[in-house]
């Protein structure tokens, strides 16, 4: 009687459904959220090599970054951008924004009207930052600007002719610039500007990525790439060496930091089914072996 | 199904629809009737449409779906047309036409070479037509043709030749004169991973004895390799909750400090 309510204990361990399993993660998430469970962040050298070469641009450097995302991966992108634009600010670094997504023309609009202008009033669009918008040809694009980026820009996104821009001057392709950064997670993303823009131009290439594409960009560090955020626990990293330097951004938001605590709860309810449900298994095993 | 079932059913869709209706009003009514406040409702009803489905399959799942696949695709068909085919190929062609739009570019010289990706682009629009749907595939061959063109040099040279380079470590590390522990140990495991990774991958002699050891962490390798990105993968996927979480926590419910 005793095995056989064990038995049925351990199949139901096994054959948990699947709405059970969503509830605890939306508990495992929600709750660290509402409490503000928080974790202190070491920065890793792979995060590091970014902040170190941001950090040791001279004034007046001038940096590309390219948004290259939708609102669907807004969550773990927006933090790194949100963090790497705070500290390129803060160093007085000339920023031009383009993007690969279409989608990340409103995107870097809403971030430059969120970060930029209310944190960095005395930044002018123009002389400090500009914002190419976005250009379709993927990889092709990044090929042709590699060598005469007026050729794709004619205008900025507002319209205004690149040559009455005076932080334009200087560029005429890629290799003008000090540091490329993309921000992205898919195609066309960072590892196009690793092989159509770092490589044959011999350009410093950074930037962060999703976690899920992170895996497949990690073999092209350090040779190939200069530093690699992934996914969410990349831009907490980023967030908290930035607000370790500059106090000032202590009250800025990082959403990065916020998220990691949900993030670190919700990892160990997963592992919690995983180690649950393979005693079961081994268990139910056992036992069947046993009884034959 | 019977009638009284269908009729039942019906009254649940019912009580449905005009709950989210409350609801809706309810929210707007505490974000004080604005514009933002009804964004915001808006994406909160969408986000909560989308997380019903971890339920089940629904109607309000279906319409957030269908919604967002449309806005989609009109999303980046205006793009393209604002920011490629008015400034890259009209302007080009004939400036003047985009006066009213982008004044800037309106008084440089006309370049006639944009004719042929006009010409292509048409040529591709064939497909569309009911006789002649042959002639788009000369413009999907010249676009097949020069990707694959540009694509293999620069797969070569940085994915081939490059991580080739990558992978040609020293295994013994000295650095002022001491052994650099951490980096040896690294390079290693490095050169393990990949010579062994490779054994794996060689078919042309049994994994038996040695090489069929070599072969054994080389999937090990490959495991870890495996396991390493689904943890990476089950970290975004929950970030992107976390994020839904905090949009609807924070900036709908204004519960988050």
């Amino acid at each position: 009687m005793t095995n056989g309510v064990n038995k049925t204990f351990l199949e139901k361990m096994q054959a948990i459904d699947r709405r059970v399993i969503f509830l605890f993660i939306g508990l495992a998430v929600a709750l660290p959220l509402l409490f503000h469970v928080v974790f202190t962040e070491k920065i890793t050298p792979i995060v590091g090599a970014i902040y170190d070469r941001v950090e040791n641009l001279p004034e007046g450097s001038k940096v590309l970054i390219s948004f290259d995302y939708s609102p669907s991966t807004v969550p773990e992108i927006q933090p790194m951008v949100d963090a790497v634009l705070r500290h390129c600010a803060a160093r007085k670094v000339k920023i031009y924004i383009m993007g690969l997504w279409a989608t990340g023309q409103n995107i870097a609009d809403e971030t430059i009207s969120r970060v930029l202008k209310p944190e960095f009033p005395a930044y002018q669009y123009g002389e400090d930052y500009v914002n190419l918008g976005y250009k379709s040809g993927n990889q092709g694009l990044i090929n042709v600007i590699l060598t005469d980026l007026k050729k794709m820009y004619t205008t900025d996104v507002h319209g205004t002719a690149i040559d009455s821009i005076p932080m334009m001057a200087p560029i005429r392709n890629l290799r003008n610039f000090d540091l490329i950064l993309s921000f992205g997670g898919g195609f066309p993303g960072m590892k196009e500007w690793v092989l159509f823009a770092g490589d044959p131009g011999r350009i410093p290439v950074a930037g962060g990525v999703t976690a899920v594409s992170a895996p497949q960009l990690y073999p092209y560090y350090p040779s190939q790439l200069l530093g690699l955020m992934g996914g969410i626990k990349g831009a907490a990293e980023y967030e908290s060496e930035v607000i370790r330097h500059y106090s000032r951004f202590e009250n800025s938001s990082h959403p990065g930091i916020d998220m990691m605590g949900p993030q670190a709860v919700a990892h160990i309810v997963i592992i919690l089914f995983i180690v649950v449900g393979n005693v079961a298994y081994f268990l139910t095993r056992r036992r069947e072996a046993e009884n034959d | 199904m019977t009638e009284q079932t269908v009729e039942r059913r019906a009254i649940w869709y019912l009580l449905g629809f005009l709950a989210v209706v409350l609801a809706f009003v309810l929210s707007m009514a505490l974000k004080g009737f604005t514009q933002q406040g009804f964004y915001v409702t808006l994406g909160a009803f969408l986000t909560l449409s989308i997380l019903s489905f971890l339920y089940k399959d629904n109607i309000f799942y279906k319409m957030a779906e269908h919604l967002f696949v449309g806005v989609s695709a009109a999303y980046w068909m205006v793009m393209g047309f604002w920011s490629v085919m008015v400034p890259n190929l009209i302007g080009k062609i004939h400036p003047p036409a985009v006066k009213p739009f982008m004044p800037a570019i309106a008084s440089q010289p006309a370049s006639y070479w944009y004719l042929i990706p006009a010409v292509l682009g048409i040529m591709l629009l064939w497909r569309l037509m009911p006789k002649g749907a042959w002639i788009a595939r000369w413009a999907l061959a010249f676009i097949v043709g020069t990707t694959a063109g540009l694509n293999f040099i620069r797969y070569m040279a940085s994915d081939l030749l490059g991580q080739i380079n990558s992978s040609m470590v020293p295994l013994v590390v000295i650095q002022n004169g001491s052994l650099d522990i951490m980096t040896t140990i690294s390079n290693l495991v490095l050169f393990l991973g990949v010579f062994c990774g490779l054994i794996y991958f060689f078919f042309s002699k049994e994994h038996k004895g040695v090489f069929g050891v070599g072969s054994k962490i080389g999937i090990w390798i490959l495991m870890v390799t495996f396991g390493a990105g689904f943890g990476y993968t089950v970290m975004a996927r929950i970030s992107l909750l976390v994020g839904r979480f905090r949009f609807l926590f924070d900036d709908w419910l204004g519960l988050l400090k």
